[in-house]
C-alpha cells in the first residue's frame, strides 16, 4: 500500500516537451484514471511511474519515497499493457507465476499465489492453456493475474480494456471495480473512454497536451469542469457551448444576452469579467428540459430515440446548432419548432481566456 | 504468373538434378568417343564401399610374436588381401583407411576410396565446429549490435562487409593472412610472444589447414547470419521486454525467458541455413588449398568438382553430388524433428 506524488513531472524528448509540469497527489488506496485526448501523454506519464521511461525533471515518489532513480521492479508497482505483454511460448501458468520464478521463490509458494490469483480471476481452468489459445479478455485476465501475485503497493493500468469488444470491455470494467475493492491497493489506470474514467475512478485526472486540466471525482468534473477543454472533453453527449456577451454584473450575478437565448441572469461570481466581454456559456444536454428554466427555441434538425431518452439537434436563431437530451420518449420530429429550458444553476460560464466562474 | 519462374526452375534445377541421378547410374565421361554404358550401383560401391578386416599377428614356429624393430607386433600385408584373392572378393582394390588394436588382433578399416571416405570426414567436422560456432557468435553480434546507440550502423556495416565480397577475394586475402613466412598472423603471434613464437604454414601444415580453414569461413559468413538474427530480434515485441523489467528479470533471464523463445523459427532456419552452407564447402579450399596437403581439406564438393571436371568422370562426379543430397536431405529432415514445436 502506497501513495503516489507527482511534483513538477517533466519529460521531454530532445526538444520536444510531452510532459510539461504535473503535479498529482494520489492517495494510497485511490483509483485514479488519467484522461485526455490521443498524444496528449498519458502513456508517457503513467510509463515515468512505472521507470520504463526516465523522468526529465521534479519528482515522483511512490510510499513517500523518492524513486526518481529506482528501477522497475524496485519500486513495488506492477503494470497491465494494452496489448497484454503475455508471453507466448509460457502456459498460463508459468505467465502468472513469471515474476515469482524470476525472484526464485520456492515451487509451493508460487503454486499457492498462483492458484489464489486465478480464484480471484476465475480462470483455474485456463491455467495449463498457453496464450494462443486464449480469447482477448482471457488474455488481459493473465496479464492482470500476473500483476496480482506481485502483491504490488500500485497497480498501472495502460488502456486495459480497449483491445476488446463493447460487450467484454463492460464485463471487465466491473471485475476491474471488484478487484480494486478487494485488493485495497493504489491504482493508476490510463484511458480514453470517458465512460471507464466515470465509472471506475476515485478521482480523475484530465490532461491535455502535457498539462493537467483538472483533477477532482466524476462528479465534480462532470458539474464543475475548470476550463472549455474539460467541459468538452467529459460528458456525452458533449456540453453546448454557446457564445454570449456579458450585459450586466453585480457581486454574485452575471447577465447575458445573445440572439439565441435572450437575455438571462446566471448566478456566478464574475471575477474580472465586465460588461461587453465575449463570454461562453455551457449547458449540457442532459440540463435540457421541455417547458421550464431558460429557453432555448430551436428547428428540429434529427432525433435519435434511445427508449429512455431522446436526443435532439436543435438549430438555433443563429444557425448554431446544440443537442438536447430530453427524458422519456417525446413526440418530437424533424421540423418541429421546440424551446427546451435550463435551469441558469445547472448552467457553466467561461471567461475570455476559456476559465470557468465560479457559481455563487 | 508463376509460370515463367517455374520453367526456369525446371531449366536450372529440376533438369540438372535428374540428369545427375541418371548419369550416376552410367560410366559417362566428358569427352568419350564410346557412349555410355548402364553400369546399376558400380559409382556407388566404388565410392562408398568399406568394409572390416581382422588380422591376427603374425608368429614365428615357436608361436612367439614377429616383432620389428620399434618392438611392435607385425602383421600380414594387407595387399595379400585386397589383391585379388579368390577368398576375400569383396576385399578386391580396397585399402587401408585406419586401424585399431583390441587385444592382440588389429582390425583394419578398408575403403574402395579413402580420398572420398576422407572428404566426408573433413566435411562433417567442419560442419560440426562452424554451425554451432558461427550460429552462436552471429547471435552474440546481433545482440549487442541490436542496441538505440549512435554509430551502430557503422558497426552493422561492418560486420556485413565480408559477407558483401566475393568469397574467392576474401580466400586470396586470407591465404596472406596465413602464409607461412611473412604471413600478418605469424607477425601478429610474433608479436604478441615477443618474438619467441616459431612461424607456421597455417594452410601448408596438415595439422592446421583444416582449422584455418574453418576460420576463415566463421569469419567470413557471421555478418550474413547476424543480419538474419537481427531480423529475428525485431519480431520480438518490445512490450515483453518491459514486462519483464517491471518484473525484475536480469539481462540473462530476459534472454532466456523472451528473447531466445523469441528466436526459435530463427535459429532453425540459421541452423539449416549454415549446415547447407557448410557442406557445400568448395571455394575455399579451391583458392586457398586445393584439398591439400595429404589431403586433409578434402571435401565433398570439391571432390564432385575435381572428379567431373578435373578427371572429366563425370558419372563419378554425378554420384558424389547425389550422395551429398541424400546427406543433406536426410540432415535437414533430422533437425526439423529435433526442433518441431512440441505441443
Ligand atoms: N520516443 C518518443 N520520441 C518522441 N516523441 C514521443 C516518443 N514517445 C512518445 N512521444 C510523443 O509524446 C506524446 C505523448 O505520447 P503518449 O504515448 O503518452 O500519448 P497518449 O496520451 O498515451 O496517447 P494515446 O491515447 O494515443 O495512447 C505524443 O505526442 C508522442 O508523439
Ligand atoms: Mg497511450
Amino acid at each position: 500500500m502506497a501513495n503516489v506524488a507527482l511534483t513538477g513531472l517533466k519529460k521531454s524528448y530532445g526538444p520536444v516537451d510531452v510532459i510539461k509540469g504535473v503535479d498529482i497527489a494520489i492517495e494510497d488506496g485511490e483509483f485514479v484514471v488519467f484522461v485526455g485526448p490521443s498524444g496528449c501523454g498519458k502513456s508517457t506519464l503513467l510509463r515515468m511511474i512505472a521507470g520504463l521511461e526516465d523522468i526529465s525533471g521534479g519528482t515522483l515518489s511512490i510510499g513517500g519515497r523518492v524513486v526518481n532513480d529506482v528501477p522497475p521492479k524496485d519500486r513495488r508497482i506492477a503494470m497491465v499493457f494494452q496489448s497484454y505483454a503475455i508471453f507466448p511460448h509460457m502456459t498460463v501458468r508459468e505467465n502468472v507465476a513469471f515474476g515469482l520464478t524470476i525472484a526464485k521463490m520456492p515451487k509451493k509458494e508460487k503454486e499457492a499465489k498462483v492458484a489464489e490469483a486465478a480464484r480471484i480471476l476465475q480462470m483455474e481452468h485456463l491455467l495449463d492453456r498457453r496464450p494462443s489459445q486464449l480469447s482477448g479478455g482471457q488474455r488481459q485476465r493473465v496479464a492482470i493475474g500476473r500483476a496480482i501475485v506481485r502483491e504490488p503497493a500500485v497497480f498501472l493500468f495502460d488502456e486495459p480494456l480497449s483491445n476488446l469488444d463493447a460487450a467484454l470491455r463492460v464485463d471487465m470494467r466491473m471485475e476491474l471495480a471488484k478487484l480494486h475493492q478487494d485488493l485495497k491497493a493504489t491504482m493508476i489506470y490510463v484511458t480514453h473512454d470517458q465512460v471507464e474514467a466515470m465509472t471506475l475512478a476515485d478521482k480523475i485526472v484530465v490532461l491535455n497536451a502535457g498539462v493537467v486540466q483538472q483533477v477532482g471525482t466524476p462528479l465534480e468534473l462532470y458539474h464543475s469542469p475548470a476550463n472549455l477543454f474539460v467541459a468538452g472533453f467529459i460528458g456525452s453527449p458533449k456540453m453546448n457551448l454557446l457564445p454570449v456577451t456579458v450585459e450586466g454584473v453585480t457581486s454574485s450575478s452575471v447577465t447575458v444576452g445573445s440572439p439565441d437565448l435572450g437575455v438571462a441572469m446566471l448566478p456566478f461570481r464574475p471575477g474580472a469579467v465586465v460588461v461587453g466581454d465575449q463570454v461562453t456559456l455551457g449547458v449540457r444536454p442532459h440540463m435540457l428540459g421541455l417547458g421550464a428554466g431558460t429557453r432555448l427555441p430551436g428547428a428540429v434538425q434529427l432525433v435519435e430515440r434511445l427508449g429512455n431518452e431522446t436526443i435532439a439537434m436543435l438549430r438555433l436563431k443563429s444557425g448554431q446548432e446544440i443537442t438536447a437530451a430530453l427524458g422519456g420518449d417525446q413526440p418530437i420530429r424533424v421540423g418541429d419548432r421546440i424551446d427546451p429550458g435550463f435551469a441558469p444553476t445547472a448552467a457553466a460560464l467561461f471567461d475570455t481566456a476559456g476559465i470557468a466562474l465560479t457559481r455563487a | 504468373m508463376a509460370g515463367p519462374a517455374i520453367f526456369l526452375i525446371a531449366l536450372f534445377v529440376i533438369v540438372p538434378f535428374i540428369f545427375a541421378i541418371g548419369l550416376s547410374f552410367t560410366n559417362q565421361r566428358l569427352v568419350s568417343p564410346n557412349p555410355a554404358q548402364f553400369v546399376g550401383v558400380d559409382n556407388y560401391q566404388q565410392l562408398l564401399g568399406v568394409a572390416t578386416l581382422t588380422l591376427d599377428p603374425v608368429r614365428d614356429a615357436a608361436g612367439a610374436l614377429v616383432r620389428d624393430e620399434a618392438g611392435a607386433a607385425t602383421y600380414p600385408a594387407l595387399r595379400g588381401y585386397t589383391r585379388k584373392n579368390p577368398d576375400y572378393p569383396g576385399l578386391d582394390g580396397m585399402r587401408e583407411w585406419f586401424s585399431f588394436t583390441l587385444g592382440e588382433a588389429r582390425t583394419f578399416v578398408l575403403a574402395k576410396d579413402v580420398v572420398f571416405m576422407t572428404a566426408i570426414l573433413n566435411t562433417v567436422v567442419f560442419v560440426l565446429i562452424v554451425a554451432p560456432a558461427q550460429g552462436g557468435l552471429a547471435l552474440l553480434l546481433a545482440l549487442l549490435i541490436n542496441q538505440k546507440l549512435r554509430g551502430i550502423n557503422l558497426f552493422r556495416a561492418i560486420y556485413f562487409m565480408p559477407v558483401v565480397v566475393s568469397i574467392v577475394v576474401v580466400s586470396l586475402l586470407w591465404r596472406f593472412i596465413y602464409d607461412g613466412n611473412s604471413g600478418l598472423l605469424n607477425n601478429l603471434l610474433a608479436f604478441l610472444s615477443f618474438g619467441t613464437f616459431r612461424p607456421v604454414d597455417w594452410l601448408g601444415t596438415k595439422e592446421t589447414a583444416l582449422g584455418a580453414i574453418i576460420v576463415m569461413s566463421i569469419w567470413q559468413a557471421v555478418g550474413f547470419h547476424m543480419v538474419i538474427w537481427l531480423s529475428g530480434l525485431q519480431t520480438i515485441s518490445p512490450t515483453l521486454y518491459e514486462a519483464s523489467a517491471i518484473e525484475g528479470a536480469s539481462k540473462w533471464q530476459t534472454f532466456r525467458y523472451v528473447t531466445w523463445p523469441g528466436l526459435r523459427n530463427t535459429a532453425v532456419l540459421i541452423l539449416i541455413v549454415i549446415t547447407m552452407q557448410a557442406f557445400g564447402l568448395f571455394s575455399q579450399i579451391d583458392v586457398m588449398t586445393r584439398g591439400g596437403p595429404l589431403d586433409s581439406t578434402q571435401t565433398i564438393v570439391f571432390q564432385a568438382v575435381q572428379r567431373g571436371y578435373g578427371k572429366q568422370d563425370i558419372s563419378g562426379g554425378s554420384t558424389i553430388s547425389v550422395i551429398l543430397f541424400a546427406i543433406v536431405l536426410s540432415i535437414s529432415l533430422i533437425q526439423r524433428w529435433l526442433t518441431r514445436e512440441k505441443r
